[in-house]
Order: C-alpha cells, then structure tokens, then sequence
C-alpha cells in the first residue's frame, strides 16, 4: 500500500500535463476559426472551447473518458459501437496468440537448451525474426493466410504469438539455465533421469524467469492482435476502432480505443503478476 | 562350504579401494593435478576423516567416488564395481559443503526429492521423512523453508535428505566447515550416534584435526600440489566415545600425529 501515493501522485502530473497540453494543441483551431469569423477571443474562451472541441487534436481527458463511459456501460456489448465488443474481439486474438506463442516459446527454449546445435542454429533466427518491422510482416502473413482460406481470428492470432514468443523463449532459456553445478550434482548422485531433472531442477527454478516472461509476452501479443487488425482495414476489434477513428479525424475515438487498450494490456499483466505471486508465495521464493 | 567362503570374500572387501588414482584437469592456464597417486581402502563400517591444506584434492577425492568426475589415471571402485555403477544403484549419500537445499522445497519437500526420484510411495516417503528429521532432532520443521532455518539446521536438514534412502556409503564434504564450534560439537555427537546406530561407512572431509580425531577411526591426511595421501592414522579410540575423550591422553597422542603429518605435508612445498 506504500504504493499508492506515488502512483497517484505521478497520475495526476500526468492529467496535468495533458490538460496543459489539450489547450495549447487545440487553442490554434479555436483561434483560426475566430480570426476566419472576426471575432476576438478572450484567454477564457480560448481554454473553455479546447475542452469541448468535436475532433481535437489532443481531446481532453474527461472527453476520452466520457466516450470510453459512453462505449462500454451504455452500449449493449453486441453493439458494433460498444468498446466492449471491439475489446473482445481484440482479446480472444491476444490471448490465443499468447497461447500459442508461449507455447512456441517454451518449446524453442527447451530444445535451446538441451542442444547445442539448436542454440547455435536457432537462436540467431530467433532474433533476427524480431528485427523485421511487424508492420511490414503484417500484411504479408494475412495475405498469405487469406490465400489458404484462413482469416478472421486466426492470422491474427499468428502475429500475436510471433511477437509473444521471443520474450518467452529468450527468457526460460536463461531461466532453464540458472541452476548451479551443485544443485545438477545433487540429481546426479540419485541418478536421476533428464526428465526428472528438467521437472524437478529445471522448471521450478525458472519460474520467476517464466512469468516475467509471461508479462512481456501478453503485452507483446496485445500489441499484434491490434497490429493485425491494421491491414485488412479490419471492421472489429481495437486496432479497427484506431483505424476508422483516424479515417473520419474521430480523435477522440482514437483515444478511447487507446486507453481502452492501454487498460486492457495493464489488466492481463495484472492479472498474470497475481499468479506470479500465488505461485512464487506458495514456493517460497517470493521473500 | 565353497559357497560360504566366497561370502566371506566379499564381506572382507573394502567398500571403496583407490589404487594410483588419480586427476588432472586441463584447464585454461595448463593442466591441474588435483589428485596423485592416492592408495587407500575404506572398510565397512569405517569412519574415515580427510584432512589437509586447501586445494589438496579432498573434494575431488569424494567427487571420484561419487562418480561426479572421472579419475584420468589409476583404479577405484566402490562395493567392488566401477563408481558409476555404484552410483546408478545409489550406493551412497552426498552432503555437500554448502547445505544445497532446493529453496522452493520446504523441509520435508527436499528429504523427499531423493525419494521421488527414486520412486518411493507416498506413504513411505511420509514415514521417512519423519524417521530421519527425528534423527537429525529437526521434527516441527517439515514445513519450514530453508531460509527459515539457521545454517546449521540447514546443514542438518541436508544430512538427514542424504541419510533417507538409507544408502550404506555417506559422503560428507566438510560439512559443518562453515558453523561455529558450539553447533559443530552438538552435530559432531549426533554423528557420531548416528553412525553407531546405523553402522554407515562414512567418508567425511574436514579441516579441524579436533573434528578429525573425534570422529574418525582412520585419519587420512594429505598434502597439496599434487594432493596426495602422506599418511593414514588408525584410530586407536573406541567407537562409543563422548566428547570428554578429547581431553584425554590418547586423544591427544593422536591429535599430535595428524599435527605432525600435515607438517609434514607442508613441508612437501
Ligand atoms: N573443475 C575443476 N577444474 C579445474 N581445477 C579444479 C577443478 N576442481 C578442482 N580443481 C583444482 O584441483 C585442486 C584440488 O581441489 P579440491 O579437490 O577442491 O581441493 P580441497 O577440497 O582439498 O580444497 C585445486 O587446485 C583446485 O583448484
Ligand atoms: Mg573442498
């Protein structure tokens, strides 16, 4: 609870900020239509119609959260114009591409570290992979995907996991690789078997690494759920409430999709960082 | 009758028997030789004690029995076959220098990792735990995690996972190197029951010519650079003795050899 005052301190230099940053941004239509109508406009006026405007450059704060209030608690959420809705369809692509890219991600870093030609043979790929713009692979993976008959929730799903796999496997690589030579030698005078290391050494040892990959990784995700949804001008989903939002100049759209966005990535870190502590607590490894 | 004597044979050979072992390592700046020459038989039942200098190859030595490294010259077998055999049919328990407790397992959770491993029933797993806490006087604290616990408890704690799968060979690498000597001297008797009671051959490597003595019913000292074995003592104390035997003629007679011997030793650089 030491925790409170600080964050709320820092929200609120934030709020601050972008208040001060909404009039000064939206100040120069308000003075460009005076000046095109004639008219002289007080300081007053100026900082009332920056927080009103239709489509602002920056929309004020309370705008943002009277839309994100407007979309979510009074739209049915089969509504095409519920944020919820659009959330949705953005989260079951985030999380079964997390799913999958953890998977992936897990597997990657087991075989890594069980085989050096593995690690010398894959590893470099799997940065490499990361070093190409997901915004230029984007498009390329739908197309390819469309082709064989596939769309919707899948490729997008693909993307996610492509980005959420990399955080994963680089970090239980280095978690599969933390126990000491004694904590090996232990097993070895049992004469335990590979498998019963892995389960018994291997996996509860890396379990830190795990769910701060687990962190990344489902931001990661979030982050290619909405970036596959950018192409295909994609009519649902968080990543197409940005896109028509920026079509129509809906600034304010744009910016509820964002925060929207925004809470929902802090909520499945959130969430994911309560069974880090379940679990690590239960292990004893949380001091 | 033919039968019965070659029962006899087998009884009367040494549980472990090193002939010309020895280690080099190959290391960046050269080779090491960590271990030469070491002739020594440890009998059934013994309470062997290695001392010397650091560096002088005692870990390595137990590493070798352990099968944990592999001798690059000479023989040693372990209850008559190859130390990986031995190993492989768990002939033997490990107390390392540092307690090497899995920090995610509590108490009882890590006596039972040799018994998962080896695949012992629930049930029986319960009533080992609880047989060998009682032994190392650590009941109360299955639940416990290992940084709820003093080093020495600690310490306890890992002698009591390697006593619970009841292996007749225990392997103890200066175990209580890092107590103070109240706690050292309280561990050092219930050793010493320990042994009495169980009649385990026990190879254990200390610095303390006390700790030595106390324990031992053969003292092997040895000397650095190559490590080697410049002396084995036979202990002429009896096998019950209580701490008050250290301050008695014998003991000290002996105490003054080990001293002598590992002068000696030095006296090798
Ligand atoms: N894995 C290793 N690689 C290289 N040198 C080693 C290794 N283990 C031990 N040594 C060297 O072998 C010698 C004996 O070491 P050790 O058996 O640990 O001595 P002690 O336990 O008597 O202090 C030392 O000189 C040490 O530096
Ligand atoms: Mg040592």
């Amino acid at each position: 609870m030491k925790s409170i005052l600080p964050i709320t301190t820092v929200s609120m230099v934030i709020v601050i900020l972008w208040y001060g940053f909404s009039v000064i941004l939206n100040s120069t239509w308000t003075k460009d239509q005076a000046s095109r109508a004639g008219v002289e406009v007080t300081f007053s006026e100026i900082l009332k119609d920056t927080m009103v405007q239709q489509r602002p450059l920056l929309p004020a704060p309370h705008q943002v959260v009277i839309e994100l209030w407007e979309t979510t608690a009074n739209k049915k959420i089969t509504s095409k114009r519920s944020l919820v809705y659009h959330g949705w369809i953005t989260l079951s692509a985030t999380l079964l591409g997390f799913v999958i890219g953890t998977g992936l991600g897990i597997l990657l870093a087991i075989g890594i570290v069980h085989n050096k030609a593995m690690d010398y043979g894959v590893m470099p790929w799997i940065i490499a992979s990361q070093t190409v713009p997901i915004l230029a692979l984007a498009p390329m993976i739908i197309v390819v995907l469309y082709s064989i008959g596939l769309s919707g929730l899948v490729p997008k799903a693909i993307i996610s996991a492509y980005l959420s796999f990399f955080p994963v496997s680089v970090g239980m690589v280095a978690g599969f690789r933390c126990p000491d030579p004694t904590q090996m030698d232990l097993l070895k005078t049992y004469a335990a078997k590979k498998s019963q290391l892995f389960w018994k050494l291997m996996v509860p040892i890396s379990m830190p690494y795990l769910f701060t990959s687990l962190k990344i990784g489902v931001a990661a995700s979030l982050v290619g759920a909405i970036v596959g949804e950018l192409p295909t001008g994609a009519v649902a989903g968080l990543g197409a409430r940005l896109l028509a939002g920026s079509y129509y100049g809906q600034t304010v759209q744009i910016w509820s999709a964002l925060i929207g966005s925004a809470i929902l990535a802090a909520t499945l870190v959130g969430l994911i960082g309560l069974i880090q502590k379940f679990t690590l607590d239960r292990m004893g490894l949380a001091r | 009758m033919a039968n019965m004597n070659t029962d006899v044979m087998v009884d009367n050979r040494p549980v472990i028997r090193a002939r010309n072992l020895g280690l080099v390592f190959q290391t960046t700046d050269g080779p090491v030789e960590a271990l030469k020459d070491v002739n020594l038989d440890i009998e059934q039942g013994d309470f062997v004690s290695l001392i010397g200098p650091s560096g002088c190859g005692k870990t390595t030595f137990l590493r070798l029995i352990a099968s944990l490294d592999k001798p690059t010259a000479g023989d040693i077998s372990v209850n008559g076959m190859s130390p990986e055999q031995a190993r492989l049919q768990r002939a033997y328990g490990y107390v390392f220098q540092a307690a090497s407790l899995y920090p995610w397992r509590t108490i009882a959770g890590n006596i039972k990792l040799p018994l998962e491993i080896m695949g012992f029933s629930k049930t029986e797993m319960n009533e080992r735990v609880k047989k060998v806490l009682d032994l190392v006087h650590l009941s109360g604290f299955e639940n416990k995690f290992p940084w709820q616990l003093s080093g020495g408890m600690q310490q306890r704690a890992s002698i009591a996972r390697a006593l619970s799968f009841d292996a007749d060979i225990l392997l103890m690498d200066e175990p209580f190197g890092a107590l103070d000597e109240i706690v050292r001297d309280h561990l050092n008797e219930q050793l010493l029951d320990l042994w009495q009671s169980t009649g385990k051959t026990i190879c254990f490597v200390t610095h303390s010519i006390l700790e030595a003595v106390y324990l031992s019913t053969k003292i092997v000292v040895m000397s650095n650079r190559p490590g080697k074995v410049v002396e084995v003592i036979e202990s002429s104390l009896p096998r019950e003795r209580s701490l008050d035997i250290r301050d008695g003629p014998e003991f000290i007679e002996i105490a003054q050899r080990v001293r002598m011997g590992l002068r000696m030793s030095h006296s090798h650089e």
